[in-house]
């Protein structure tokens, strides 16, 4: 399980890095999207994939999960959240002032 | 051309119900069951999104006449002043209380300070969400 | 249980949130937040007191005992970070009263002054590396907004660049501490350090990947060379009491975070951690002073010039004695305020000329000696002449360099400091010196007046940190102790 969690990470990195590089503005952002994800699959799989009961009262069970991880990939999740929603509108501002999403064009001249 | 999206208004009217409802029990649920403010919130923002989408965002803004930015800061406030109190108490920041009450039609229920903080968090994550999504729409030129 | 070291962080939140609610009276912000920001600088003042009096002062959030739950902790070190970023904090913000667009105080300036206080505060106290990351998310969606507020072309295209490096950042942040918690199974700044402490050297080839790892993301955050591209261009574009605050503030808590995590978490495998650091100060100080002597516009020289300052804090951490320690939290505390004072005078210099351009201004010093002058001060004390506080922190680094040996990075160090020296001159030759060029009847409508006040204050604690080293370098000695001796924190977070 955990070969093919790790995979799925590699796969998911190596996409947004692709994606990164790319020269439009909403797949860099496709590619922040990716990298976090697998960031966070990267964190689930480092913390130990266990099986077991969810860390909640009354579950008699043998075995819990560690709810550490989770809790950490949560608040992860939820400020990603919030930095896509940002980089979203900027990007869409961003396109609107520019007439352009390509980063080429973007690049801006030396004698600013 | 004036279209009828007659089918889209009708299911939306029901859907947009159950999805909201649904949410209230999510916001319920937290805490010792899966669920909590944030999962809520998102569901309730998906359901009004879903009314502004259907229907024309001006109507909808009669509807529901929030300012959304005043939405998070409320949020925001109510999750900090329920932290507070724990100082009053003189206790850390932060720390929770809870307390099992016997109410006659709900039986027992738990009554606990992570309820008005995951309330916080439910408005926050409805204005946030909302907000950012609106500004875009609302770019017309 | 002392819920006063929680303040610093609570006290900018609440504020901030009150800020959104009072959108429209643009006035009554004004009023909150300076009284806000006079009240925390008092505030730090006395938790530092304290801190100094009885010790580590600790508080766990929510109840939950230390390894568990989450810490503040403030030491002696974070006490002397939080009362400069309130200083600095402070003087922004007057700044900004008299020099910002009324439109952008419209659009939740203030709020989010408040919020990056809060970050920025909160990563200088916390004890658990998680929540680090959460303040340093904190401090830069915050810094997103300040700087991208107003939103002109250049602005969006270099934030859009800003953000996506930053989040880039973040997210090897998140990778390294998953790395960190699979390899220990803890979170927290002082259990880590006792586990690692243990750990036989067998296993630490994996830790030292990690340390690496962390240097990147921190040295990232705080523009090392080679991770500080994305600066210049960033902190050129928003209006200068932004860039000022920013300049102060964000580089300085990616030196902290490094200089907390190397002294006390990373404590193994210090041989080879300690010399990639000291490479890395070497060329950030280098590369970053060669940037500053080929630029011709005043606010592009202050923002390089940041780069090259972080190498002389790193450069204290890689020689890792007392006296080099207490040298770069000295050159930590008299670069925040110093380049916080000349970003401010480079702001009312663009207030009255209207352009940032060196070649297009000159003669100053005639038509507006008071700026000239304390202009003058402030870039001296940055290149390090006696008896300003520039000279003491690098006197302890070259100190410390010589003791240890390190011949190669004292040589750098002071080859920096002329060609600093070099470019501040530049700088005041250029804008100060020739002949007027402003009539005079534009020179008397376009009055410095107010727009030094805020900046005054600065070069004066800049001053008086030079003439009082004695007293600043006993506090210094004792905070480098504390740090270099992990088990003072351990103990008082731990309490066993």
């Amino acid at each position: 399980m955990e070969i093919l969690m790790i995979l799925t990470v590699g796969v998911l990195v190596s996409v947004s890095t692709y994606l990164l590089l790319t020269k439009s503005l909403l797949r860099v952002i496709l590619g922040i999207v990716l990298l976090s994800h697998g960031a966070h699959l990267l964190f689930l799989t480092m913390a130990g994939l266990k099986e077991g009961a969810p860390p909640l009262l009354g579950e008699e069970a043998a075995s819990y999960a560690d709810p550490l991880p989770q809790a950490l990939i949560l608040t992860a999740i939820v400020i990603g959240f919030g930095v896509t929603a940002f980089l979203l509108v900027l990007a869409y501002r961003t396109y609107k002032e520019h007439k352009t999403d390509d980063l080429d064009q973007l690049r801006g001249s030396a004698d600013e | 051309m004036k279209t009828n999206f007659l089918m889209l208004h009708t299911i939306t009217r029901i859907v947009s119900f159950i999805i909201l409802s649904f949410s209230i029990f999510l916001f319920f649920a937290g805490h010792n069951n899966p669920g909590g403010g944030f999962i809520g919130g998102l569901m309730t923002a998906s359901a009004l999104l879903l009314l502004y989408i259907s229907f024309d965002i001006k109507k909808i803004k009669k509807a529901i006449p929030f300012n959304y930015s005043t939405v998070i800061a409320i949020g925001l406030l109510i999750a900090i002043v329920t932290g507070l109190n724990s100082i009053l108490f003189g206790d850390p920041f932060l720390t929770q209380y809870f307390e099992y009450y016997n109410v006659p039609v709900l039986g027992e229920i738990e009554l606990t300070t992570a309820l008005p903080f995951d309330l916080g968090i439910y408005l926050v994550v409805v204005g946030v969400a909302l907000l950012s999504i609106l500004t875009i729409a609302e770019d017309d030129s | 249980m002392n819920n006063i070291v929680l303040l610093p962080v609570l006290i900018p939140f609440i504020v901030g949130v009150f800020l959104i609610l009072l959108r429209k009276q643009v006035h009554l912000q004004r009023i909150i937040s300076g009284v806000t920001a006079f009240f925390l600088v008092f505030l730090t003042v006395f938790i530092t007191y304290q801190i100094y009096q009885d010790g580590i002062i600790t508080i766990e959030l929510g109840s939950w005992e230390a390894p568990f739950g989450i810490v503040l902790v403030g030491d002696l070190f974070s006490g002397i970070m939080i009362v400069l970023a309130s200083i600095v904090a402070v003087a922004c913000l007057f700044f900004a009263f008299l020099t910002l667009h009324p439109d952008r105080e419209k659009y939740y300036f203030y709020p989010f002054y408040f919020f990056l206080l809060t970050g920025v505060n909160g990563s200088f106290l916390t004890g658990d590396i998680f929540n680090l990351f959460v303040f340093f998310e904190v401090m830069l969606i915050s810094s997103f907004v300040l700087i991208v507020m107003g939103g002109t072309k250049y602005q969006l295209r270099e934030s859009f660049k800003y953000v996506v490096i930053s989040t880039f950042g973040s997210m090897f942040f998140v990778i390294a501490v998953a790395l960190l918690y699979s390899v220990t199974g803890t979170l927290n700044f002082a259990h880590l350090a006792d586990r690692i402490s243990q750990v036989d050297s067998a296993d630490s080839g994996i830790l030292t990947v990690i340390a690496i790892l962390f240097l990147i993301v921190f040295g990232l955050k705080g523009a090392l060379v080679p991770l500080h591209f994305w600066l210049p261009n960033a902190y050129f574009g928003p209006p200068t009491a932004v860039a000022a605050l920013l300049g102060g503030l964000l580089t300085k808590v990616g030196v902290y975070s490094i200089m907390r995590t190397y002294t006390l978490i990373f404590s193994h495998n210090q041989d080879f951690t300690l010399n990639i650091i000291l490479i890395l100060a070497g060329l950030t100080m280098f590369i970053g002073v060669l940037g500053a002597v080929s630029k011709f516009d005043f606010k592009r020289i202050l923002a390089i010039h940041i780069i090259s300052q972080v190498g002389y804090m790193i450069m204290g951490l890689g020689i890792f004695t007392p006296l080099a320690i207490a040298g770069s939290i000295y050159i930590i505390a008299h670069n925040m305020i110093v380049k916080t004072a000349l970003f401010l005078f480079c702001g009312a210099t663009e207030k009255v000329t209207g352009t940032t351009n060196l070649k297009k201004m000159s003669g100053l010093l005639k038509t507006h000696p008071y700026l000239g002058w304390m202009f003058f001060i402030a870039a001296i004390s940055l290149a390090g002449i006696p008896p300003l506080s520039g000279f003491f922190s690098k006197f302890a680094l070259v100190l410390a360099g010589l003791e240890e040996q390190h011949y190669f990075i004292v040589f750098v160090s002071l080859v920096v400091g002329l060609l600093t020296l070099f470019s501040m001159v530049k700088i005041f030759m250029y804008v100060f010196w020739g002949s007027p060029s402003l009539t005079p009847e534009e020179a008397k409508k376009r009055k410095v007046g107010k727009l030094l006040l805020p900046g005054i204050p600065l070069v004066i604690i800049s001053f008086l940190m030079g003439v009082l080293a004695e007293p600043m370098f006993i506090l210094l000695f004792e905070t480098a102790e504390q740090m270099l001796d992990p088990s003072i924190y351990i103990n008082s977070v731990l309490k066993e």
